[in-house]
């Protein structure tokens, strides 16, 4: 995966490239927001970093630029200003998704894997997700693993159903909060942990194989681990 | 610069600061204005003096060449002639000519009068001498002249002098009082911006004593209640509100730098202990690992406290909806139910459908998420037995009630009123996690949505409950208005006090 990083503080950026580059990804920085124009017109970006203040060119300004000109290479924007608004401020601008300073690089990764996969998947989703032997059919709303059916409540249905479309991803406890239950704001507990502890429970139960993995200091990550 | 020097430049500023004063600028206009009102006034009643003087005399003149011509017509000119020459020698007498019809005098009292006047029949103004006067000290008279038969004239007048003399009295009657006028005027304005300009300048001084660090001084107050009065009462109460919001912000800071050192404080103890003890890998990665969940923390009270700061400075206006309230609360009921079955106690919600406020959903949502933490950590009963917490919302009249309750200890009603300020933790409390400012922030976001937030006796435990003034009305098919009187006659909301 392509990344550019748009970071005028020399240091984060510093963190951030060789962050990215050691889990495996191509990571370029701009300085600020009119050399970051010109690269990510250049093209050629899965994802792009987008710090909010920028020098020269400010970060929403940027995207709404790109935008304009056609451009929808995902955009992540970094704030310092974790005011209510501001997130809505920036998806507003063509953002498509927002992370508030400081924040947790697994919380970074994450979502930017998230966002470069969303690119590259298919216009239309599967009606049916399929991790080895665990099916879920949307249409149906029916879970089977193994052809045994698994009875799942609405909200953990929602759950299964993001952490499976994200399959072989990791996903962070604020990604599901925000995208099972479209909640942005801290619930400063481990409310999310045991609402995936208790899918867990009936989706792993009496199976050798865990499906739904805990990925320390992270998040969660559904994937077939034969 | 010491007093001394600062006295004569404060004489010498003090003429054109004088001028430049509201009150002498305000004085020197009405001043203009008053004398121009005189002077007009003045003059009109000059002119008007003079105008009926000028009728009398003219009358007198007119009923005077009445009688003489009727006399004339009666006894001939001879007649006429000698009624004139008795007339001419009384004392004060009007003045009069006869003369042939090639104008030699006959009779009469006037000499020296401008050539050509008896050749105009009617009224004129003239300059004259008597007879029994010198000619170069000519007066001035209304005459009249009068064609008598054969040729003969006749002239009757009356002196002007009176009538001149008058609008001298006046013009220099007016003349003096503008003058005085002025002088007064200049005088009162001089003194009336002065007064003005001495309790300004005492202004002046305390605000320059206040921006000089005494915070503690206030404008004098005269007691008059006049505009400057009413000023430095407000800029006193402006200042005193300033005073609150210093302090208020000293508050903060204290209480920001002590909770702030305390985690930052074990942070740094726990890095310098791994540094010093750690033997293994896996050990500093242990003590990694709390360091950065300490960091977490940090970050945590300071997005508290910067939301709390915004939300009492009411900068989150905007991004304001109409929002479905029903569903907020029972989706985090939902999301918080296994959590509380975790805790060993149950969750129970009573949401009625289709409750509808104005409002930020994501704050009302950390709002509510806060109390139902709330509930669930310091919610368990003491002696065990029944530990449900109650969530419920429903409308009450025009508001919409939601309510958090649990079976716990409860607060003592005394320290209901402290447990909504920042940083506030109950002894009861402080073994639990927490940094005392989920009730702040929850009542920070019901006062920008303009409702309110109570804590009250659960009879055993704590019942929070939060007014918030209703969006639209309720759907059709809730039974509150299948009645049509329903809605007027709904209760009032049971102890909400008013106000």
């Amino acid at each position: 995966m392509r990344l550019l990083i748009v970071e005028d503080d020399a240091e984060a950026a510093a963190y951030l490239t060789k962050a990215f580059r050691e889990v495996g990804h191509v990571a370029d920085h701009a300085a600020d927001g009119l050399e970051g124009y010109a690269m990510a017109e250049g093209g050629g970006y899965d994802v792009l970093v987008i710090d909010r203040m920028l020098p020269r060119l400010d970060g929403l300004s940027l995207i709404r630029s790109l935008r304009e000109q056609k451009d929808d290479t995902p955009a992540l924007i970094l704030s310092a200003l974790a005011q209510v608004d501001d997130r809505v401020k920036g998806l507003r601008a063509g953002g498509d998704d927002y992370l508030p300073k400081p924040y947790a690089f697994s919380e970074l990764l994450a979502r930017v894997e998230v966002l470069a996969r969303r690119r590259s998947a298919p216009a239309s989703e599967p009606t049916t997700y399929r991790v080895g032997e665990l099916v879920l059919d949307r249409l149906a709303h029916r879970v089977t693993r193994e052809s045994q059916e698994i009875v799942l409540q609405p909200r953990e249905f929602r759950l299964l159903e993001y952490l499976m479309k994200h399959a072989g991803q990791v996903v962070t406890r604020t990604m599901l909060l925000e995208n099972v239950w479209d909640y942005h704001f801290d619930p400063q507990t481990n409310v999310i942990d045991v609402h995936v502890s208790r899918l867990r429970a009936k989706v792993d139960k009496g199976f050798e194989q865990p499906m739904i993995h805990t990925i320390r200091g992270a998040g969660y990550m559904v994937r077939d681990s034969r | 610069m010491t007093a001394a020097d600062a006295l004569p430049r404060k004489r010498q500023k003090f003429l054109p600061t004088l001028f430049r004063t509201t009150a002498f600028k305000l004085t020197a206009a009405y001043l203009v204005i008053f004398a121009l009102f005189a002077a007009f006034a003045l003059g009109y009643v000059a002119w008007n003096a003079q105008r009926l003087l000028t009728d009398q005399i003219r009358s007198t003149i007119d009923a005077e060449i009445q009688g003489l011509a009727e006399q004339q017509r009666q006894g001939g000119i001879r007649r006429l002639v000698n009624i004139i020459e008795r007339r001419s020698r009384a004392p004060g007498a009007s003045l009069y000519l006869v003369t042939t019809p090639v104008g030699e005098r006959i009779a009469g009292n006037v000499e020296a009068i401008p050539p050509g006047t008896l050749d105009r029949t009617g009224e004129s103004e003239i300059e004259y001498a008597r007879s029994s006067e010198a000619v170069d000290t000519p007066s001035r008279a209304l005459v009249r002249v009068y064609m008598l038969p054969a040729g003969f004239r006749l002239l009757v007048g009356r002196d002007l002098e009176e009538r001149d003399r008058l609008g001298i009295v006046i013009r220099r009657a007016a003349g003096w009082s503008l003058a005085l006028v002025f002088v007064l005027g200049c005088f009162a304005s001089w003194f009336v911006a002065r007064r003005v300009l001495k309790r300004i300048d005492g202004m002046t001084e305390t605000a320059h004593g206040i921006m000089a660090g005494d915070l503690k001084g206030r404008l004098a107050i005269t007691g008059t209640g006049d505009e400057l009065d009413r000023l430095a009462l407000n800029l006193n109460a402006m200042l005193d509100r300033i005073g609150e919001l210093m302090a208020g912000m000293q508050q903060v800071t204290d209480n920001i730098a002590h909770d702030l050192k305390t985690p930052l404080t074990r942070l740094r103890n726990r890095a310098e202990e791994a540094l010093r003890t750690a033997q293994s890998p896996d050990e500093l990665r242990a003590a990694l690992d709390g360091a950065i969940e300490e960091a977490d923390n940090l970050i945590r009270v300071f997005n508290a406290l910067l939301m709390i700061a915004r939300l009492e400075a009411g900068r989150i206006s905007e991004n304001m909806s109409e929002l479905d309230l029903s569903e907020v609360v029972s989706g985090l009921a939902e999301l918080y139910e296994p959590l509380a079955e975790e805790a060993g106690l149950s969750l129970a919600s009573a949401v009625e459908p289709g409750l509808k406020v104005h409002g930020n959903r994501e704050l009302i949502g950390q709002a509510l998420n806060n109390l139902i933490d709330n509930a669930l950590k310091y919610g368990a009963p003491e002696q065990g037995g029944d530990g449900t917490v109650a969530v419920s919302a429903r409308q009450v009249g025009d508001q919409v009630e939601l309510s958090v309750a649990d079976r716990g200890p409860g607060i003592p009603e005394a320290d209901r009123g402290r447990v909504l300020d920042r940083f506030v933790r109950l002894d009861a409390s402080r073994s639990k996690p927490g940094f005392g400012l989920g009730l702040s922030l929850a009542a920070g976001v019901v006062r920008l949505h303009g409702g309110q937030l109570r804590l009250e006796d659960n009879a055993p435990g704590l019942r929070v409950v939060i007014f918030l003034p209703a969006g639209s009305p309720k759907p059709v098919d809730t039974p509150a208005l299948t009645e049509p009187a329903a809605s007027t006659a709904a209760p009032n909301p049971a102890g909400l006090p008013s106000h």
